[in-house]
């Protein structure tokens, strides 16, 4: 097997959306993407809202069936598992969503919630989850005291440091963000990103990070998914994607990323195409 | 405690705030969101108000307006002068006509200020049937409608008249955020507070609202009140520049003051934050800790607690804005570490 982690083919999927009282339309979300992940690298699927990003990041986790097309995993088709492998199969692939304030149970005390994801797959004891929790603590930077604590008792960052900790307690191979700061401060964002790095140096993590915003893509990716309307309309090397962009959507959201420097002007507006 | 650094109000002055300070009183106690602002905007000023979640920009918009919670919220202190009137003072009904006709106002969240019940159209309508009001003026039914539409086109839709018969739940996000615009401008006011107005939009839309509101402004000389978290949105669009923090303004001044020469430590922080595009590429760094329970304020600095300048005097006295240069003014007590 090559150093794929994960290799999509062909991925297509459709919604049947209300169109009126009496009739449905169908609209589709993703269509025809390909893309690999590689072991360790952190590729970066950007796109505005409705481009189907965060769908891309559901369907390589089996949240959602596809409607056509391949989905390989760690050498396993996912599409053809039946349900009891997809939950092993989630032991190698996990999931950050973007608002840690809402993705947490808020009568689920810190310990538990970081119990869950073990004890949902079973076949762990006691004293193996108290050791993966208590290591897990130390690692999002907490002290042990809180886990007996709330989500509300947390600011945002730590919040997200909790969900990230969960999707980690399974020492997953993939991790799938999905905006996973885009709720956050700017001083807290910088703190997860490099907690983000750290985490894949320490557990050799292959990341795919869905964001809209090229800067934090640019700090944390190797390699670029441009989406637009359902269709990856470019891809390749960070670096070459920022400096010569080739589609005109590409063009049009570097040109309106703003940034915080003394002769900042008004972004240029380029035709939509 | 004196008020030499503060910026004089002016006459060229169309808003200043002086030592303005709110308490939220709340089940858990007394909350200390403001803490003697001042600020002034010039007649066709461009003010950005920057700063993170909790920070009191939201709530300092509001109070302008006298629109914050009157159950909750108490003025605590400070003054709110509105082309020299004291807005704090001013009754309900003053206010009313202020309100849109003097002062307009754009929220954050275009999805839910609209409701899903009633055309964008009957939105401007509303605001023209106002503003007539505030006016004590009366025209014709096919008038507003025609005006309606009419500045719909001034702002660049395209098919207006489509637009007008809309519901929301037809319009897309940016569509939405441009009617609220429209609504807000419909009284030509002298000055639009513009609350995150493009925070819930995609960047290549934020571009495209950014565009239209700078052109109001130069068309109808208008000033602008912009509170963004988003240095770079403020960067685009504003002339000068005010960073809050816990409540506090802890540095203001021309863009080029604040973004080429930040004093204090956590505006210095909060711009090597913002991850930026090119290469080489910066590394950016987080501001440990957090923000200060503002239920109990710290005694003296409130930026104290993350500070890796800070010292005993921070922690015991609060330091008052002073001025440093023509146009910049910074609340710190190590402010001279940054020549160093």
């Amino acid at each position: 097997m090559p150093d794929h982690v994960a290799r999509v083919a062909g991925l297509r999927k459709t919604f049947q959306v209300p169109d009126g009282p009496f009739r449905k339309r169908e609209v589709t979300a993703v269509d025809n993407v390909d893309f690999t992940l590689e072991r360790g690298e952190t590729v970066g699927l950007v796109g505005e809202s409705g481009s189907g990003k965060s769908t891309v990041g559901r369907l390589l986790l089996g949240l959602l069936p596809p409607t056509g097309g391949e989905i390989v995993v760690l050498g396993r088709d996912i599409a053809a598992l039946p349900a009891r492998q997809m939950r092993s199969l989630r032991r190698d692939i996990q999931i950050v969503f973007q608002n840690p304030h809402t993705s947490l149970h808020p009568r689920m005390s810190l310990g538990r919630a970081m119990a869950e994801p073990l004890l949902i797959q079973g076949g762990f004891s006691r004293s193996e989850i108290r050791r993966r929790i208590s290591t897990m603590i130390d690692i999002i930077g907490l002290p042990e005291i809180f886990l007996g604590r709330y989500p509300h008792e947390l600011s945002g960052g730590q919040k997200q440091r909790l969900c990230i900790a969960r999707a980690l307690m399974l020492n997953p191979k993939i991790l799938v963000l999905d905006e996973p700061t885009s709720a956050l401060d700017v001083s807290v964002q910088a703190q997860i990103l490099e907690f983000l790095r750290s985490l894949r140096a320490e557990f050799g993590l292959t990341y795919l990070f869905i964001s809209h915003n090229l800067a934090v893509v640019q700090a944390m990716c190797s390699r670029i998914l441009v989406m637009y309307r359902g269709q990856i309309v470019e891809s390749g090397e960070t670096r070459q994607i920022l400096t010569d962009p080739q589609h005109a959507y590409t063009r049009r959201l570097l040109s309106a990323t703003l940034e915080p420097t003394p002769d900042a002007r008004l972004p240029v507006l380029l035709d939509s195409g | 405690m004196t008020a030499s650094g503060h910026i004089e109000p002016s006459s060229k002055s169309l808003l200043s705030i002086d030592r303005l300070s709110v308490n939220f009183h709340t089940f858990e106690g007394k909350v200390s969101v403001l803490d003697e602002i001042s600020l002034a905007i010039a007649s066709g000023e461009s003010v950005g108000i920057v700063g993170e979640t909790g920070c009191g920009k939201s709530v300092l918009a509001k109070s302008v307006l006298g629109l914050l919670p009157s159950r909750t919220a108490r003025y605590a202190g400070g003054g709110i002068l509105w082309k020299g009137e004291n807005l704090l003072r001013a009754p309900q009904r003053r206010l009313r006509r202020i309100r849109g006709a003097e002062i307009g106002m754009v929220f954050q969240d275009p999805m839910t200020f609209l409701d899903p019940l009633y055309t964008a159209g009957s939105y401007l309508l509303e605001a023209i049937v106002h503003r007539d009001e505030v006016n004590g003026r009366t025209s014709a039914s096919h008038d507003r409608r025609g005006e309606a539409i009419a500045l719909l086109g001034r702002l660049g839709l395209a098919d207006p008249e489509r637009i007008f018969d809309s519901y929301p739940g037809q319009l897309s996000g940016g569509m939405r955020q441009r009617i609220l615009i429209a609504a807000a401008i419909v009284g030509r006011p002298r000055l639009l507070i513009a609350d995150e107005p493009t925070t819930a939009l995609d960047v290549t839309v934020q571009a495209q609202i950014l565009h239209m509101i700078s052109d109001l402004l130069t068309g109808d000389e208008m000033s602008l009140m912009l509170i963004s978290h988003d240095l770079g949105v403020i960067a685009s669009m504003c002339q000068r520049i005010v960073v809050m923090y816990a409540g506090t303004i802890v540095e203001s001044g021309s863009k080029a003051a604040v973004l080429a020469n930040p004093v204090h430590p956590y505006t210095r922080g909060l711009i090597n934050a913002v991850p930026r595009l090119g290469y080489p590429q910066r590394t950016i760094k987080g501001i440990p800790g957090q923000i200060p329970n503002l239920l109990k304020p710290p005694q003296g600095c409130r930026f104290a607690a993350r500070c890796a300048l800070a010292d005993s005097r921070c922690r015991t006295e609060a330091p008052t804005l002073e001025r440093r240069g023509v146009s910049h003014e910074v609340a710190c007590f190590h402010a001279e570490h940054a020549d160093a």
